[in-house]
């Protein structure tokens, strides 16, 4: 039974790396992009004029008022039918990245806004224009206080990259569900993508603390998450 | 002409005037201490003579250049009107030093190693040579103060504004707070609204007494300690000196 389930593990290995693949890419792609829009939404919320703080607030709302699923159907379904194609891959780079951006950067606008204002008066007292005072004084410690949130979005994007599967992304959760297909040992297979999940979240969280703690400064980011999905 | 000229200074908040018209002028190297009670517009003055808030009418000139203009590019102004906050606003993810040397760096463009070394000396010269590498939440609130005078003092402002330095501070550590600031006097024009009349009377050169908004008296410190004027100036030189009076 065990050599049974070592070579049916080794057997199904180039197809697992392979998917792993998939679900990493998809997975650092997103967050990286995710949190540059991030950025720009959460700037554009806190210090845009009445017209850019209106279309981040409506750029949010949309993205997080409706399913990621649906987002994901619409860009690779929907799009075609006025002549836009993507490839599975690139639909759904595209629709993680900007579904996490929407959270990325109401994380970031909280951290932000938790920042203290007497900081920015401090750095235009000193003669900084308001992007100096932002980018030297308000962002540094506001990207150090949205970190667990930050951790957070990672971890849920590594799992729920896994939908990508849906629009034909062979990723960790696709090659399960085709492996099975062929051999019908779901219990095994999906037991072993867990598995994998499982030690992929505990090590990026490891990772991600070890980080925090390297970055930390006294006094700064002590509050604990700015907010989560609730995964 | 004067260094500092404050014309006729209006400023409201929503319905509420809270400055009604305040004028005064200081001359380089001048210290002047704005006393008066809680409310009446001393922080709202200061505010406005560096424009962070605006003033709505009025002219503020240094230099024989109008800041108040919106023409000014005010962001230079700013480099020579250095300000000293009663909760410290110190940079938090910055070490002292990195306080100091940051507006050397990003304002004045200074190479990093040279911005470094003047904040070094700007930190001795407040007694903090053994702090450089703390950040803010290790240092004492007397500490901290001291770094926020480093800051202002090594941009080489012209006038220093000070927004009651000593309020925050244990009673032990104001002395020293006041002890860096007596050592600047003559050095670079001060502005200070403060509640320590010690300092009031031995080293400003002139003490401005506002209330409701506006000016009520101003004069030398001699003269309103012994001798003030108007009535309201005397019950609060009274009031306060019993409360924060000493040497
Ligand atoms: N940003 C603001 N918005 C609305 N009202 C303000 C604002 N800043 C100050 N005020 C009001 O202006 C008045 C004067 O405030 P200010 O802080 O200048 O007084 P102050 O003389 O410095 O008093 P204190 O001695 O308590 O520091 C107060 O009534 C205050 O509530
Ligand atoms: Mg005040």
């Amino acid at each position: 039974m065990t050599t049974d389930f070592a070579q049916f593990f080794i057997d199904s290995s180039p197809d697992l790396i392979n998917g792993l693949g998939y679900t990493l890419l998809l997975t650092f792609i997103s967050i990286a992009a995710g949190f540059f829009l991030g950025i720009l939404l959460a700037l554009g919320r806190v210090y845009g004029n009445k017209i850019i703080n209106g279309l981040c607030v409506g750029y949010i709302e949309i993205i997080r008022g409706t399913p990621l699923l649906v987002q994901l159907f619409i860009i690779y379904f929907g799009l075609p039918a006025i002549g836009i194609i993507f490839t599975p891959i690139q639909a759904a780079l595209i629709g993680l990245s900007i579904n996490s951006g929407a959270y990325q950067a109401e994380y970031l606008r909280g951290a932000i806004q938790s920042v203290e204002a007497g900081q920015m008066t401090a750095a235009r007292s000193l003669g900084m224009n308001k992007l100096q005072s932002i980018r030297h004084v308000v962002l540094p410690q506001a990207l150090r206080i949205a970190i667990p949130s930050w951790s957070n979005e990672f971890i849920y994007l590594l799992q729920y990259s896994s939908i990508a599967y849906i629009i034909q992304v062979t990723e960790l959760t696709a090659e399960g569900k085709f492996i099975a297909a062929h051999t019908f040992r779901y219990l095994e297979i999906f037991t072993m993508i867990a598995i994998i999940y499982l030690v992929l979240t505990i090590v990026s969280s490891e990772i991600i603390d070890r980080i925090a703690k390297r970055l930390s400064i006294p006094g700064v980011g002590a509050a604990k998450g700015i907010g989560q999905r609730n995964t | 002409m004067a260094m500092l000229d404050v014309k006729n200074i209006h400023k409201s908040y929503d319905d509420n005037e809270i400055l009604r018209g305040v004028s005064f002028t200081m001359e380089k190297e001048e210290t002047k201490v704005i006393i008066g009670p809680s409310g009446t517009g001393k922080s709202t003055l200061l505010r406005c003579i560096n424009q962070l808030s605006p003033p709505d009418a009025g002219e503020v000139w240094l230099d024989g250049e109008e800041i108040t203009n919106p023409a000014t590019n005010i962001n230079k102004i700013r480099e020579k009107i250095g300000f000293v906050f009663q909760d410290f606003n110190l940079f938090t993810h910055l070490t002292a030093l990195r306080n100091v040397s940051i507006g050397l760096e990003k304002v004045k463009g200074m190479e990093k190693e040279t911005a470094r070394k003047r904040a070094m000396d700007e930190l001795c010269r407040v007694g903090l040579d053994a702090q450089t590498k703390q950040y803010p939440a290790q240092l004492s609130g007397g500490q901290k103060q001291r770094v926020g005078i480093a800051r202002a003092l090594a941009m080489d402002p012209d006038i220093i504004l000070f927004d009651e330095p000593t309020s925050a501070l244990d009673p032990e550590l104001i002395g020293d707070v006041l002890d860096v600031m007596k050592s600047l006097c003559g050095k670079v024009a001060m502005l200070v609204v403060t509640h320590e009349m010690g300092f009031a009377r031995n080293v400003a050169d002139e003490i401005i007494f506002m209330e409701g908004g506006v000016i009520v008296e101003s004069g030398p410190p001699k003269e309103m300690f012994t001798n003030a004027k108007t009535q309201r100036a005397k019950e609060f030189l009274g009031r306060i000196g019993a409360l924060y009076g000493g040497g």
